[in-house]
């Protein structure tokens, strides 16, 4: 047994207090620490993205971070991407375009589809199967869930105050 | 789509928006690992790094004082302290290993700890020692009678009787009709080969997790993502000698099985490590441990002999086909010789089937289970005679075409089947009345076929004071069923889709239901939903009939509303409920059915556009068509994304993925970066084809979709390669390096 | 995982310090998207994360007066491709920076990083092998200079010593009428290991008839990145052609010792350092010439 550190992160916009062992991962500290499970262990090394989270607005396998790196950190998991009870674009958008199916993978493609659609709301079909290559889903086979999020980056430049 | 003709349905058809789809794009849903029980343990399994060894002993001494530590148990915790461990029956073993372990991943013990870190630690002060042994990997060798023996008892089961002496081979089965001989005596051409197919997982992202709690008087609960709650709760009590009756499974949200998790692995382990701490224990597995340790579909070696008259008739087809098993008994070539012709009418037809074991994981399920590498093998035949004797190959898979009453796979005649209209389908398609032009490329289709089965289902439907219902179905919702379910029943009842609450319930809640397998929930379910609804709808007329001063029979139901018998007094579904019980007493019915082990049949038809890039060996995939007979499609959305889904997992399986073996039995690429399944940069859009030839088994005609769409995809591929190659690839999968070996001589 | 602690120190010595401290069990954490799969995996023993993130000179990148670029160890691959300047001047980075694993990955991981990591398949080092880089260590015993090409001694070993601390790495400035490019096989075409890599940095004539010099290097067929002298001398002073092309890919193919593995054969690997490396050049070519 090691001490734990205290850690400090505002997490979806929240300011969160908490003791981490230096081992354990942002993915652990979400998910047995702080009790948000959103995001998904599917290979805990880094090679699935169903543990994306994004963190100082940049995406990450949450896996492949220590709880203790996260010290003043603004981070961003599934739990956070809809604004209260009202879904964002992307979510609605995986809904209508029935782009889950076991719906294991769906909050790292969700939070990554976020990802890119903040910063490049433009993207074409190529650019979106380019950005989330490092999401696994094993259902799908990929097709509804990029057109899900084609779908929802033409509603988010329709209404962009709904985004 | 494609449809030949069905009724008007108001809810079936329509695409709307799952009960449980908010909660998963929000991540509220609770998958196997996001159980969180009150002063869980987290338990962790030691695995055998060997091949094939004899366990001599377990000494977990260092591993109990390590601090945080509970309870370690091993396979002595099944049979009790006076047990026989070398007898240790076949399930139980390969939970917890006996006496000897068959391959590398194979669980000897497990520990329970205050956390996962101090659990893994512990593992590796487990000291066991094994005497190793000489390992059997290949199929081919395995049925060698010099062979290293995995099971000492066993014996060959052959149509001859039993082998004398011990074997590695489970069983010779033989699917066999007409005259072989004579049929071959009969073609003009004749094409044989012999194939080959490696080891492959279904490669769900969500690892087996499971939380077992048991409680102090005996009760035990078992919190799992299992593919069948119910078949769950029987193999735990099987292997713990624990009653049924005493045992409650909970299942969670589940992260993709495709047949991978419909047997046991961690929850009666959780359970013994319950039982011997007082606690809750949850355990999961990692990738390594979920790729070694659960069940893979088998490797194959597959010979077949075909042949057909110049005129284009198919009339003669031979085979022999071999199945690892992994390393227990299995009855997937069994499966195979049934399957590997039942597309087309062949009248003379021999097929031996050998199912044997090796030393690696014990096989399970994969989405129509034996049937793709079966097809690798079989349409690929079919497209070298079609080339030989000068015929489209979609037109010379028409000629041969199964149709109703042509002979099934198990010697009966088909009912109603589509696969003409999938072949028709096909020959109409954009994708092949567009031409393929450029260097390195081809073209390639297939055709597949999987039996569906039928099964138990039961359901419990409830009436609403408002006059909604809630539906109760058993069965773990893997991929929309909820909202399949829930539209059957809504269109039973002639309400709508949102005035059914459709919740999956654990074991104590609602009758018997089998796995969620086989394709068969929203078929099978689907009729136990139908029944459900028409049992609610005869109670309601007898709620009716007094206050109507009627009898019963004189009440009639049809498009949501009844009435009596001058038409004198309607009540819509809702208003009848509300009046009975919003204002009356409660009502619950329940709907259960036994639909059989045959479902109807399902056929899929593939077409793929492929260019090989002849210096570097790698094929990618320009173009994708898949076409499937769904019966009735019940949800088009759903229904397209199994036969997309489907058939990106066949494209995985026919470049890339495999288990690589090493010398020592290990398997040396257990991780998602080295068994490559298909990312999203891998594939294009998948175009499908929906047709409709509704099943006379079914209510609504509906057939299961889940497995079809997996069995052409290698097939096709490979196809396609041969075109744009000219060579014919029998090896998977088609790897970059398999493409340099076989048509650039680099090996 | 086995117990491990973690120290952020603020600056350069106060890293040197930590690792001086902590000695053979501590590990500079970057990225950490190998490090910490290690130490969860056990295939590193790790008993201390020094984490550098926090120290500018390792996590920022700089241009010098001279047009030479320094980038610092943990400086995240999708900070360095997104930058403009590099992208311009140095192309071949942007090639390896934007393939070392995902879009999750490159937000972390580092070219220091993966450089450190010492895998002989690593998508960065013949890249930095080619551009001529530097590697600025600090230690216990003050700073060194290494090339890159001396840096990996075997599969996850390198010459950095217990307590020294690779800071960044320098290229220098772009010679007149350059180009470079790097290029990787995998099967898929995302989260894969390179089967084989290659990269190759042209300087050539102002009329971009003749290569004046070439620099070329190869991953994943031999227990390090190789660097492939052979094929650049096969190049420099030579007409810029396909036979000349095909004799340096012909060079690399020879140096290349593989092994086959479950990402590859040997025989594959061989062919494809020959496939690769004619591609780099042609790339890399263009590059000049379009420059």
């Amino acid at each position: 047994m090691t001490g734990r550190t205290y850690v400090s992160a505002r997490i979806n916009g929240e300011q969160r207090d908490f003791l981490v062992e230096p081992r354990q991962s942002l993915l652990e500290t979400l998910r047995d620490e702080l009790g948000m499970t959103g995001a998904k262990e599917g290979c805990n090394n880094g090679n699935c993205g169903a543990c994306n989270v994004i963190v100082n607005g940049s995406l990450v396998n949450a896996c492949c971070v220590l709880g203790v790196e996260c010290n003043g950190a603004e981070i961003v998991t599934i739990e956070g991407v809809a604004d209260g009870e009202t879904l964002h674009p992307l979510q609605t958008s995986f809904l209508e375009n029935a782009a889950l199916q076991c719906g294991i993978c769906t909050p790292g493609f969700i939070v990554a589809a976020k990802a890119l659609l903040d910063k490049e709301p433009d993207a074409d079909e190529a650019r979106i199967r380019h950005w989330l290559a490092g999401n696994l889903c094993r259902c799908t086979g990929y097709d509804k869930i990029v057109r899900a999020v084609l779908d929802a980056a033409d509603d988010m430049r329709r209404a962009p105050a709904k985004a | 789509m494609v449809t030949t003709s069905k009724p008007e349905y108001k809810v079936i058809g329509t695409r709307p928006v799952r009960p449980d789809g908010v909660d998963k794009v929000t991540g509220r849903a609770q998958y196997g690992a996001d159980i969180k029980q009150q002063g869980a343990l987290a338990g962790r399994v030691l695995r055998s790094p060997h091949a094939h060894a004899n366990l001599k002993k377990i000494d977990a001494s260092k591993a109990l004082a390590l601090d945080g530590v509970k309870a370690v148990v091993t396979a002595r915790d099944i049979v009790g302290p006076d047990g026989d461990l070398s007898k240790l029956p076949d399930p139980a073993a390969n939970i917890l290993a006996g006496t000897k372990v068959l391959y590398r991943g194979h669980a000897v013990a497990a520990v329970a700890a205050i956390n996962d870190h101090v659990a893994q630690e512990a593992l590796k002060l487990i000291e066991v020692e094994y005497e190793v042994l000489p390992a059997v990997l290949d199929v081919r060798e395995a049925m060698r009678p010099d062979a290293p023996i995995l099971h000492e008892a066993l014996r060959t089961r052959a149509p001859t009787g039993p082998s004398e002496g011990p074997s590695n081979v489970v069983a010779q089965t033989v699917s066999a009709f007409g005259d072989i001989e004579a049929g071959f005596a009969e073609c003009d051409v004749i094409v044989e080969r012999e194939f080959s197919t490696k080891m492959v997982h279904q490669g769900y992202i969500e690892p087996q997790a499971a939380t077992a709690h048991w409680n102090s008087d005996d009760q035990l609960t078992i919190w799992t993502c299992t593919q069948g709650s119910f078949p769950a709760r029987e193999s735990v009590s099987q292997i713990l000698g624990h009653p049924i009756s005493k045992i409650k499974v909970i299942p969670t949200e589940i992260g993709g099985g495709f047949g991978g998790k419909i047997s046991v692995y961690l929850e009666p382990v959780a359970a013994l490590l319950s039982r011997a701490t007082g606690k809750p224990v949850s355990m999961r597995m990692d990738r390594t441990d979920v790729f070694e340790g659960t069940g893979p579909t088998p490797g194959t070696n597959i010979r077949i002999k075909l042949g057909a008259t110049k005129d284009g008739k198919l009339r003669a087809a031979y085979g022999d086909m071999a199945y690892e098993n992994g390393a227990y008994p299995g009855s997937a070539a069994m499966y195979a010789t049934m399957v590997v012709t039942a597309a087309y009418q062949i009248e003379h037809v021999k097929f031996d089937g050998f199912d044997v074991v090796v030393n690696k994981p014990r096989t399970q399920d994969y989405r129509a289970p034996s049937a793709p590498a079966a097809a690798f093998a079989m349409e690929q035949l079919i497209d070298e005679i079609a080339d030989q004797l000068k015929i489209d190959p979609l037109k010379f898979r028409l000629m041969n075409s199964a149709a109703e009453g042509s002979r099934g796979p198990m010697g009966m005649p088909f009912k109603r089947i589509g696969h003409e209209e999938c072949v028709e389908a096909a020959l109409n398609s954009p994708h092949y009345n567009t031409p393929l032009e450029g260097p390195n490329r081809g073209r390639g289709v297939a055709s597949g076929f999987w039996f569906n089965v039928g099964l138990r289902s039961s359901v419990n439907v409830s009436v609403q004071p408002d006059g909604t219902v809630n539906l109760n179905e058993g069965n773990t919702d893997i991929g929309g069923t909820r909202a399949s379910l829930a539209m059957q029943l809504a269109e039973t009842l002639g309400i709508t889709f949102e005035d059914v609450k459709a919740t999956v319930v654990d074991t104590d809640s609602v009758g018997v239901n089998d796995v969620t397998a086989g394709s068969r929930v929203t078929f099978a379910s689907g009729m136990a939903v139908h029944e459900a609804g028409k049992n609610l709808i005869a109670a309601l007329k007898e709620r009716l009939a007094p206050t109507w001063q009627t009898t019963p029979d004189e009440v009639q139901f049809e498009a949501g509303v009844f009435k009596n018998a001058d038409g004198s007094k309607t009540m819509t579904f809702k208003e009848a409920a509300v009046a009975t019980v919003g204002r009356g007493v409660g009502l619950t019915v329940s709907g259960s059915v036994n639909a059989g082990f045959l479902a109807g049949g399902g056929f899929a038809h593939h077409i793929v556009d492929v260019e090989v890039d002849p210096d570097t060996g790698k094929t990618t995939i320009l173009r994708y068509t898949a076409i499937q007979d769904a019966g009735t499609a019940v949800h088009p959305a759903y229904v397209e994304g199994q036969m997309q889904g489907g058939a990106v997992q066949g494209i995985g399986w026919a470049l890339n993925e495999e288990y690589y073996y090493d010398d020592t039995g290990r398997m040396a690429n257990s991780s998602f970066l080295d068994y490559r399944i298909p990312t999203s940069l891998d594939v294009p859009m998948i175009e499908t084809i929906i047709v409709e030839v509704p099943n006379p088994l079914h209510p609504f005609g509906v057939r299961g979709v889940g497995e079809p769409g997996i069995v052409p995809p290698l097939a096709a591929i490979a196809n396609a390669v041969a075109r744009a190659t000219g060579v014919r690839q029998t090896q998977l999968p088609m790897s970059p390096r398999r493409i340099l070996e076989t048509t650039r001589g680099i090996a | 995982m086995q117990a491990l602690e973690y120290v952020a120190p603020a600056s350069l010595d106060e890293a040197v310090a930590a690792l001086a401290k902590h000695g053979a069990t501590a590990r500079v954490l970057a990225g950490g998207t190998d490090v910490i799969i290690q130490a969860r995996e056990g295939r590193r023993q790790v008993g201390v994360m020094v984490d550098i993130k926090g120290i500018k000179e390792a996590t920022s990148f700089s241009f010098g007066s001279d047009g030479s670029l320094t980038v610092g160890a943990a400086a995240p691959c999708a900070r360095l491709y997104g930058d403009a300047e590099v992208q311009k001047r140095f192309p071949a980075l942007v090639d390896s920076a934007s393939l070392i694993g995902g879009i999750q990955i490159q937000s972390r991981a580092s070219l220091g990083g993966n450089l450190c990591n010492s895998s002989p398949a690593a998508d960065s080092i013949p890249t930095l092998i080619a551009l001529g880089g530097v590697c600025n260590i600090i230690g216990p015993s003050g700073k060194r200079d290494v090339p890159v090409e001396d840096f990996c001694t075997a599969p996850g070993q390198n010459v950095l010593q217990a307590g020294e601390l690779l800071v960044s790495i320098t290229f220098p400035a772009p010679a007149a009428n350059s180009g470079a490019a790097f290029e990787r096989f995998i099967p898929r075409n995302e989260m894969d290991i390179a089967v084989v890599n290659a990269a190759a940095s042209v300087a050539l004539s102002a009329d971009g008839s003749k290569f004046e010099s070439a620099r070329i290097a190869v991953g994943a067929v031999a227990p390090t990145p190789l660097y492939v002298k052979a094929a650049g001398d096969a190049l420099a002073g030579k007409p810029v052609s396909e036979a000349t092309i095909d004799a340096a890919a012909a060079a690399a193919s020879d140096a290349a010792k593989p092994i086959t593995d479950m990402r590859g054969s040997a025989a594959q690997r061989k062919h494809l350092a020959g496939v690769l490396t004619k591609h780099v050049i042609n790339t890399a070519i263009a590059r000049a010439k379009g420059a």
